[in-house]
């Protein structure tokens, strides 16, 4: 296998883009990534696409052909692939770019990711959203996402007396990263005061303890790490990958307060990596609620299980710390087009490991994770990035 | 719902049938072809087995946002219950004070409306759970 780079990043603004299209946002995203790169069109073999739900959010099924061909790239007739994996879209077509380089398929490929929420109302992208946990059992008893996350929390507290201002930590933590990332959906601290009063949407999980339903798209462009330097002079290599599942079900998982797929998919990426949590300086990771956080910096082994609540109410997963988490604003601040996610994380740890960070410059970065979940965490996508020194 | 995909699970749904794996005995609900734990050893020897719809709260929740179908229903209490047979399920707490429910609590599976499809109104039912009598 060859050693894969990434040479060029971009994304979108993040947020409630009424004026823009799916396709207006795929196409700014891979076109930002391509100038990134320094690459032309012409230079592309392939393209792979993560989208969750265009299909039910706007009626619109096989956009991977559709961003390319809107993107100029029709007359090439590339392979293009859509992949899809609940919110773990984005970081699963990064790993179909990534084996197709490594493998010698493709010499360049572009990874796009993108989720346009908004055209439909916020109860219905909530029901598509929860289209990812099981319908047949846990949907049609009314379960939510945000009450099968509710339930984890509730459990967590229960288990290791994690407790409500420790969970609302998270939140507070990230929109303070958020108002440092001129992208973000919300560029506005908050306090936790106001994370503990804001509505309730599923006990013990209120309005702020969840991301909120963005538009956006982020792209990524890939070639293997001998030749990245023709293109880019600060490439970033993709030092080892995870993927693993789980049942889908929250009610059948061994434990409701690990994710499994999650300790499994980051053991994997840890050992394709030949790396230890110890030697990662900042992590983005899945925080569509505070919880999840909490949970997957446990289950990535930052902190002891069960400590996931007081490390992140001491600081010390805050800018500045021993680990930066979630320095764009993470899905939380940054804003969750659901698919976009995996992608969006990675431009992230691409620009950070560049010095490219502005505001929220992690100093000394050498080494970045991202952690992607699809539904309440049956699949988990780990990415370990590295600066090529 | 659709209507036949409802249908399909009547079975399970109104009459708790689950299965036991004929090679470890483990329980699981809804019926399952393979049995997750010793998977192709069990292939053709699963059993078919009518749970008895006791067991304990493992955690819940109070949803307040709830789907379009379930919004004359909330706040409602949703949790994970584990049967005393082993398998675990999803499901509403009802006929007690959603202040009432607490992890560890014992209850009961009932007979209920889940909810009803489109306009014509055509009903589900299945199980929900309520403090053990």
């Amino acid at each position: 296998m060859r050693e894969v780079a990434v040479i060029g990043v971009g994304e979108t603004q993040f947020g409630e883009l009424w004026d823009k299209s799916f396709r207006d946002l795929g196409i700014e995203a891979g076109l930002r990534a391509v100038q990134d790169a320094g690459i032309t069109t012409e230079n592309i073999d392939a393209v792979y696409v993560g989208n969750m739900s265009a299909g039910r959010l706007i009626d619109q099924e096989h956009v991977s052909a559709l961003v390319a061909d809107y993107s100029g790239l029709s007359d090439m007739h590339l392979p293009t692939t859509r992949v899809e994996g609940g919110g773990a879209c984005g970081a699963l077509a990064i790993l179909q770019g990534w084996a197709a380089v490594a493998s010698g398929l493709h010499e360049i490929v572009v990874v796009g990711a993108a989720e346009k929420m908004t055209d439909v109302g916020e109860v219905k992208a909530m029901e598509i959203l929860t289209a990812t946990a099981d319908q047949e059992w846990e949907s049609v008893f009314g379960a939510t996402i945000p009450g099968l996350f509710a339930m984890m929390a509730r459990r967590h507290m229960y288990e290791y007396a994690t407790t409500r201002e420790q969970i609302a930590s998270v939140a507070v933590k990230n929109h303070r990263h958020g108002a440092l990332n001129p992208n973000a959906q919300f560029q506005k601290e908050i306090t936790l005061e106001s994370v503990l009063k804001a509505p309730r949407v599923a006990e013990p999980l209120g309005l702020f303890d969840a991301a909120p339903l963005s538009d956006g798209a982020a792209a990524l462009v890939l070639c293997p790490l001998e030749k990245a330097r023709r293109f880019q002079d600060t490439p970033v290599r993709i030092l080892g990958s995870g993927q693993a599942s789980d049942t889908v079900a929250l009610h059948d998982r061994r434990d409701l307060t690990t994710m499994d797929a999650t300790v499994v998919a980051g053991k994997r990426a840890f050992h394709a990596a030949q790396k230890t949590p110890a030697d990662i300086q900042l992590a983005e990771v899945h925080d569509n609620f505070t919880i999840t956080e909490i949970m997957a910096i446990e289950d990535l082994r930052f902190v002891k299980k069960g400590q996931g609540g007081p490390a992140t109410e001491e600081g010390q997963t805050t800018l500045g710390s021993r680990i930066a988490v979630n320095t764009s604003g993470g899905l939380k601040a940054r804003g969750m087009p659901v698919g976009a996610t995996g992608v969006a994380q990675a431009v992230e740890i691409v620009r950070q490991l560049r010095g490219e960070g502005g505001k929220r410059q992690v100093q000394n970065a050498e080494i970045g994770l991202t952690h992607t979940l699809g539904g309440t965490g049956a699949t988990a996508v780990v990415h370990l990035f590295g600066r090529v020194n | 719902m659709a209507v036949p995909r409802f249908w399909r699970e009547v079975s399970s749904r109104y009459n708790l049938i689950g299965t036991k794996c004929g090679s470890c005995g483990t329980v699981d609900f809804p019926p399952r072809v393979v049995c997750p734990k010793c998977g192709r050893r069990s292939v053709g020897r699963m059993q078919k087995l009518k749970l008895a719809g006791k067991g304990t709260v493992v955690s819940f929740t109070i949803i307040h946002d709830a789907p379009e179908a379930f919004e004359l229903m909330k706040p409602y209490v949703l949790a994970i219950v584990e049967l005393d047979e082993g398998a675990r399920v999803t499901s509403q707490i009802i006929d007690v004070e959603n202040e009432q429910v607490k992890i560890g609590m014992r209850v009961e599976s009932a007979f209920r409306k889940l909810g009803s499809e489109g306009e014509a109104g055509v009903i589900h039912y299945g199980y929900k759970f309520r403090p053990e009598m």
